[in-house]
């Protein structure tokens, strides 16, 4: 039977750990829009919203929902005291112009040197749709992807270079996966953490790239 | 209602605000699918919801062309249509996108951006290096009419939003030729607080007044 990997939940845990307080961040589709639940309670974070909101706070109470107080997944939210309305135009100075200090994407590839694909898998149905990916990815002051390190067919999701559609190229500086904790380096990919249970070697294996690595690489904590 | 949509003709550019089921103009777009103007060009954030929002527009087959961030998936009728290969679709980053129109609304007719270099947004866009960055260079983005939705507004068509109903409505009516704003209610001018007016009058050209339909 093969070792159990960490959860969906538990990257996002593990992810959270990265938030330093007192940042503005945004959160992604996906894993990243679990993070919100596992904030160390002696971390204060500012949660930006790509359709308007500075200071978003959790999913509105049953019986309290807003449709005019949506995040960008539609989904009713209310507010912290000191959040701020303001237009798309607005939203994206944030983003593009590297206002916010943290970003956490949902990822389908991430390259040795940092690309991020993310929005489109080649061949699907549809459209597709890039909504605020490519901008957040593009001026975000720290990018973490938060994935699972393989697709469910197996395959290896951190490769040398991206076949799926790029989101950004040289973007993405920490990905964090049920299997690893790894920081996108100018020297290349360094593994940073392994899951519990995890040897480095079972990490390299599920991974395309090198990973630069040296004597004990410490467990995946989920609380400081 | 229809009285505000009456001169939109067949072929003509319209833009609609609206993100995540807040803000659109939802009266109005139901105003334009009774007129029945075909072959539009439409610019907006997704592609309708069901029948909700643009949907009704691509049910009735009167939209030839789409500007968009994120289609989305609920959009029943476009994603048909699309994969039929039977409407037409830019796809923009969502920041890209507005930036475009509030460069239109500005006077500015293109600007160098860092977001798509490298992706398939690139393609046959002109690239530059500037101060050792590469950057690519996205066209200012017009229409011939805006549809937006607003909160309230005074005689005049100043306006005022609610909480995050805001996102695309004001930027838009900055870049069409006629802006067509769909509001709660109108007031007297001058009772609203100059302090806290998002749009001022200059860019709304036409009021309609109607209750707001939500599509949650």
């Amino acid at each position: 039977m093969p070792k159990a990997r960490m959860t969906r939940e538990q990257i996002a845990e593990r992810a959270a750990l990265e938030l330093p307080d007192g940042a503005y961040v945004n959160l992604g589709w996906g894993i990243p829009n679990l993070i919100a639940a596992y904030v160390p309670k002696d971390v204060v974070v500012y949660f930006h919203s790509e359709n308007g909101i500075l200071g978003m706070g959790p999913r509105a109470k049953a019986g309290e929902e807003d449709y005019d107080l949506v995040d960008a997944m539609k989904v009713p939210v209310s507010l912290v005291p000191g959040a701020a309305y303001f237009s798309q135009v607005d939203a994206h100075v944030m983003t593009r112009g590297g206002h916010l200090d943290i970003c956490i994407l949902g990822g389908l590839q991430v390259s040795e040197r940092g690309d991020l694909a993310n929005w489109r898998v080649p061949g699907a149905k549809g459209a597709g749709g890039i909504g605020g990916a490519m901008d957040i990815s593009v001026g975000a002051q720290k990018l973490i992807v938060t994935m699972e390190h393989n697709a469910k067919d197996g395959h290896r999701k951190i490769v040398k270079a991206c076949s799926y559609p790029l989101t950004a190229i040289e973007c993405v500086n920490t990905i964090v996966t049920d299997l690893a904790v790894i920081d996108v380096t100018a020297e290349g990919l360094v593994l940073r953490e392994v899951a519990s249970g995890f040897t480095p070697e079972e990490v390299q294996q599920q991974t395309e790239p090198k990973l630069w690595y040296g004597g004990k690489v410490p467990e995946m904590a989920l609380r400081k | 209602m229809d009285l505000a949509v009456a001169d939109i003709p067949d072929g003509a550019t319209v833009m609609f605000g609206g993100f995540g089921g807040a803000g659109f103009p939802n009266n109005l777009i139901q105003g334009l699918a009774r007129r029945g103007a075909r072959n539009l060009s439409v610019i907006s954030n997704n592609c309708g919801t069901g029948d909700g929002e643009l949907g009704i527009l691509f049910k009735n087959r009167q939209i030839r062309h789409v500007v968009a961030a994120f289609p989305g998936p609920g959009a029943t009728y476009f994603q048909q249509q699309f994969d039929a290969g039977e409407v037409e679709l830019e796809l923009v980053p969502q920041g890209i996108l507005c930036e475009r129109m509030r460069a239109f609304g500005a006077g500015i007719p293109a600007f160098y951006s860092p977001v798509g270099v490298g992706t398939d947004v690139a393609k046959g866009k002109e690239e530059r290096v500037i101060r050792g960055k590469r950057y690519i260079l996205e066209q200012a983005l017009g229409a011939d009419y805006a549809f937006i939705k607003a909160q309230r507004a005074d005689r005049m068509g100043n306006l005022v939003y609610r909480k995050a109903a805001r996102n695309f409505n004001p930027i838009m009516a900055t870049a069409a030729k006629i802006t067509i704003v769909e509001v709660d209610e109108v007031v007297e001018t001058g009772t609203l607080d100059p302090e806290t007016i998002v749009t001022p009058s200059i860019f709304v050209h036409r009021i309609v007044v109607a209750k707001g339909i939500h599509n949650a």
